[in-house]
C-alpha cells in the first residue's frame, strides 16, 4: 500500500476533515481542518494504516495571519515503508491543542519543544514544561516577533548579540533597496 | 536492595565501644554509634542525586536529576537545553549555504554526515537532488561514511573509558587522528568542514586523497579488530553491559528512537536501505540488528556498522567516476548557475556568471515555495530537516529532526530499576551528543 493509498484511506475514513493529498518530490501530505480531531486521526493512522513511527512534530508561526500556528506532524511506517506528513492548524488565540502522547510516547519531548519554543499548549500533556529554555524564561523565541538579537528577562547579561555597526557605510545590492544596517537580522522586526 | 542499616551497625555498637576506650571523643569519626541510631530513622529515605550538567559520562551537558533508593535509580528526570544556541531561529535569519557552518555543530562528532544532510535536504526542497553528479554522491558517501567511523570510533572509546577499560579510548583516538587528518586535506579543516555545497561539495578531491583513505581504511580495520579482542568477549565488559538497559522492539518504535539503538533494538530499519539517496543503491552492504536490545547489543550493532562503512567506503573508492584522482575531469557540482557558485576564473572574465555569483551571494538561491522533510542516516541516527520555504534566499521555518534528542527522551523510562553504576553504561550506549539534542 502507498502513502497516497493510505493518505486516501484516512480521506474515506474522517470525511471533509482530511484535505486532498498534496506534496512535492514524492511526499504526501494532508491537512486536518480540525485540530481537536488530532488524536483520533493519529491513533487511527498508527493502528488502522500502519504508521507506527512518530519520527517529528514541528510547528509554524504564519505571523500575520490567521490561524497563526500549523502543527505539522511526520508518520512513517516503519514495515510499509511510507511517510505521511499531517499538518493542523491553530488559531492564536486558542494556542492550544490535544496532546498525542497516548499514542506515541516519543510525542512528549517533541510537545514540550513545541511549547517551549513557540508557546503552543497541548491538552493532557503529562508534563508540559520548558525543555531547551530554563523553567521560568518569559518568552517564546521561534515566534516571528521575538527579535534575533533576544529580549532582556530577569537573567542579566545573557548571550546577547546586537547589530553589527557596519562602519566605513552602509553596502546597498538593490537600488532603492535598505542599507545593510536596516538589513541586519539581528534588529529586524517582522514588520519590516 | 534496601540497605538495613540497624543490621549492619547493630551488634558492632557494643563491640565499638568497648575496643576504643582510650580514644579522643571530639573525633566526630568516634561518634559513629550515635550517628548509626540516626540513621534507622532514614531507612527507605530516597536520596535525590544530581548528575552533570558536567559530568565525564554526560558526553557533554546533559543533567540527569536522579531519585535513588541505596544505590538503585528509582526516578530519572533528564534536563537538557544547557548548550541551546537557537540554530533553527538562525536558520531563518539567513541564506541556505550560509547555513552550512551552523550544521558542523550539530553533531560536532560527526560534522561532514551533517553538511551531507543538510545539502541533501535544501537540494530535495529545489528538486535537484537526482541531478547531483555522480562523482559529487560518491564523494559524499565517502564523506558520510568516514564520519560515522569517526562518530562510532568515539562513541565507543567513551563508552569503554566510563566502563573502566581506558586502553580502547587510546586506541580510537589514535584513528580518529587519521580521519581528521583526512578531513583537514580535502576540507581545509579538521574539526568544522562545512565541506558540501547545495549541488555539490566545496572542492574535489586533492592528488593522492583516495589513496590515502584506501590506507586509512587498512589500518583502522585491524585496530577495530584490536577493539573488538578487548572488549567483545572481556568478561567485565561482558558483565557491565549485557542485561542492562534492555531496550524492547515495541519500546524503541514508541520512543522514536533512530541509527544504531534502534537497530540494536532488532528493528530492520535503516534510512540507507529504506528511502535509498546518494548512490547506496549501487554498494553493497548489510545492516546489522542486535536481538535483545541491551547495552552490549548496541555495542555490537556499532562494532559492525563500522566494519560495513569500511567495506562501503572500498566500494566507492573502486567506482568512483572520474578515478581516484579524477582524469576523467568529472564534474562534482551540479551544471545550474543559480545554485552554484561559478568558478572564479569565469566570474572575471563573464557577464552572466558575474552576475550569478553576485545574485548568489548577495540574495542566496531562489528556493521555490513549498516545504519537505529529508531525513538522513546519520551515525547517531536520523538526522532530518524539515524545511518550509515561502521563496527566496532564507527558509521562513527549519526544525531541525535531532536523534540525540529523541534517543535521549527514553532516559526517564530506561533508568529507573538499574542501579547507580548502569547510569555510565546506559548513557554510554546511546552514544548522544549535546550539540545536536540542544541545538
Amino acid at each position: 500500500m502507498t502513502a497516497l493509498e493510505q493518505a486516501n484511506q484516512l480521506k474515506a475514513k474522517f470525511g471533509d476533515l482530511i484535505s486532498e493529498p498534496t506534496g512535492v518530490h514524492g511526499e504526501i501530505a494532508v491537512q486536518l481542518a480540525d485540530a481537536e480531531r488530532i488524536g483520533d486521526v493519529c491513533a487511527f493512522a498508527k493502528t488502522e494504516l500502519g504508521f507506527d513511527y512518530l519520527v517529528d512534530i514541528s510547528s509554524l508561526d504564519n505571523y500575520g495571519e490567521d490561524p497563526r500556528w500549523t502543527v505539522v506532524y511526520h508518520l512513517r511506517g516503519l514495515a510499509n515503508r511510507c511517510e505521511l506528513r499531517l499538518t493542523t492548524s491553530v488559531s492564536e488565540e486558542k494556542s492550544e491543542l490535544p496532546t498525542i502522547t497516548s499514542v506515541w510516547r516519543t510525542a512528549n519531548w517533541h510537545e514540550r519543544e513545541i511549547y517551549d519554543m513557540m508557546g503552543i499548549r497541548f491538552r493532557g500533556h503529562p508534563d508540559l514544561r520548558r525543555i531547551l529554555m530554563w523553567e521560568g524564561y518569559p518568552y517564546f523565541p521561534l515566534r516571528k516577533d521575538f527579535p534575533l538579537g533576544g529580549k532582556p528577562s530577569e537573567l542579566p547579561e545573557v548571550a546577547f548579540s546586537k547589530a553589527a555597526p557596519m562602519e566605513g557605510g552602509p553596502f546597498v545590492t538593490i537600488p532603492g533597496g535598505k542599507d545593510a544596517v536596516e538589513r541586519e537580522p539581528r534588529v529586524r522586526t517582522p514588520e519590516n | 536492595m534496601q540497605l538495613n542499616v540497624s543490621r549492619v551497625c547493630g551488634p558492632r555498637k557494643t563491640d565499638f565501644m568497648s575496643e576504643v576506650q582510650n580514644i579522643d571523643f571530639s573525633d566526630p569519626a568516634a561518634q559513629a554509634a550515635s550517628v548509626a541510631e540516626e540513621l534507622q530513622d532514614m531507612q527507605g529515605e530516597k536520596m535525590v542525586l544530581n548528575m552533570g550538567p558536567s559530568h565525564p559520562a554526560t558526553h557533554g551537558v546533559l543533567r540527569i536529576v536522579l531519585e535513588l533508593d541505596g544505590e538503585l535509580i528509582t526516578r530519572a528526570v533528564p534536563d537538557v537545553g544547557y548548550l541551546h544556541r537557537g540554530d533553527e531561529k538562525i536558520a531563518e535569519n539567513m541564506t541556505y549555504t550560509q547555513f552550512i557552518p551552523y550544521t558542523d555543530r550539530l553533531d560536532y562528532l560527526s560534522p561532514m554526515a551533517n553538511n551531507v544532510a543538510y545539502a541533501l535536504a535544501v537540494e530535495k526542497l529545489l528538486g535537484i537532488h537526482d541531478k547531483l553528479p555522480p562523482r559529487c554522491q560518491y564523494i559524499r558517501v565517502i564523506c558520510a561514511e568516514l564520519a560515522r567511523i569517526s562518530s562510532h570510533l568515539l562513541g565507543l572509546g567513551a563508552f569503554a573509558m566510563d566502563v573502566g577499560a581506558l586502553t580502547v579510548f587510546l586506541l580510537v583516538f589514535t584513528e580518529r587522528e587519521k580521519i581528521y587528518n583526512l578531513c583537514e586535506s580535502l576540507t581545509g579543516a579538521r574539526f568544522t568542514t562545512s565541506y558540501t555545497r547545495v549541488g555539490g561539495v566545496a572542492r574535489d578531491t586533492p592528488p593522492g586523497w583516495c589513496d590515502a583513505v584506501r590506507h586509512f581504511l587498512d589500518e583502522v580495520s585491524v585496530n577495530i579488530a584490536e577493539v573488538e579482542t578487548l572488549l567483545t568477549r572481556n568478561k567485565i565488559w561482558v558483565d557491565r553491559t549485557r542485561d542492562v538497559g534492555v531496550i524492547s522492539k515495541e519500546m524503541a518504535i514508541d520512543y522514536g528512537l533512530s541509527g544504531p539503538n534502534l537497530r540494536g533494538s532488532g528493528v530492520d530499519y535503516d534510512l540507507r536501505k529504506a528511502q535509498p539517496y546518494l548512490c547506496y543503491p549501487d554498494l553493497q552492504f548489510d545492516v546489522p540488528l542486535g536481538s535483545v536490545g541491551d547495552c552490549y547489543d548496541r555495542y555490537l550493532v556499532r562494532m559492525e556498522e563500522m566494519r560495513q562503512s569500511v567495506r562501503l567506503i572500498h566500494q566507492c573508492l573502486d567506482k568512483i567516476p572520474g578515478g581516484p584522482d579524477n582524469q576523467a575531469n568529472e564534474p562534482v557540482n551540479v551544471a545550474d548557475g543559480k545554485v552554484v557558485l561559478p568558478p572564479k576564473n569565469r566570474v572575471l572574465s563573464g557577464m552572466e556568471e558575474l552576475i550569478h555569483q553576485f545574485m548568489l551571494v548577495t540574495q542566496g538561491m531562489n528556493v521555490p515555495p513549498g516545504e519537505i522533510y529529508f531525513g538522513h542516516e546519520n551515525p547517531k541516527g536520523e538526522l532530518g530537516f524539515y524545511i518550509h520555504s515561502r521563496g527566496g534566499g532564507t527558509p521562513y521555518r527549519m526544525k531541525i529532526r535531532s536523534p540525540s534528542f529523541v534517543n535521549l527522551s527514553i532516559l526517564s523510562e530506561l533508568m529507573p530499576g538499574h542501579l547507580m553504576s548502569d547510569t555510565v553504561v546506559i548513557l554510554g550506549s546511546l552514544d548522544f551528543v549535546m550539540g545536536e539534542c540542544d541545538r
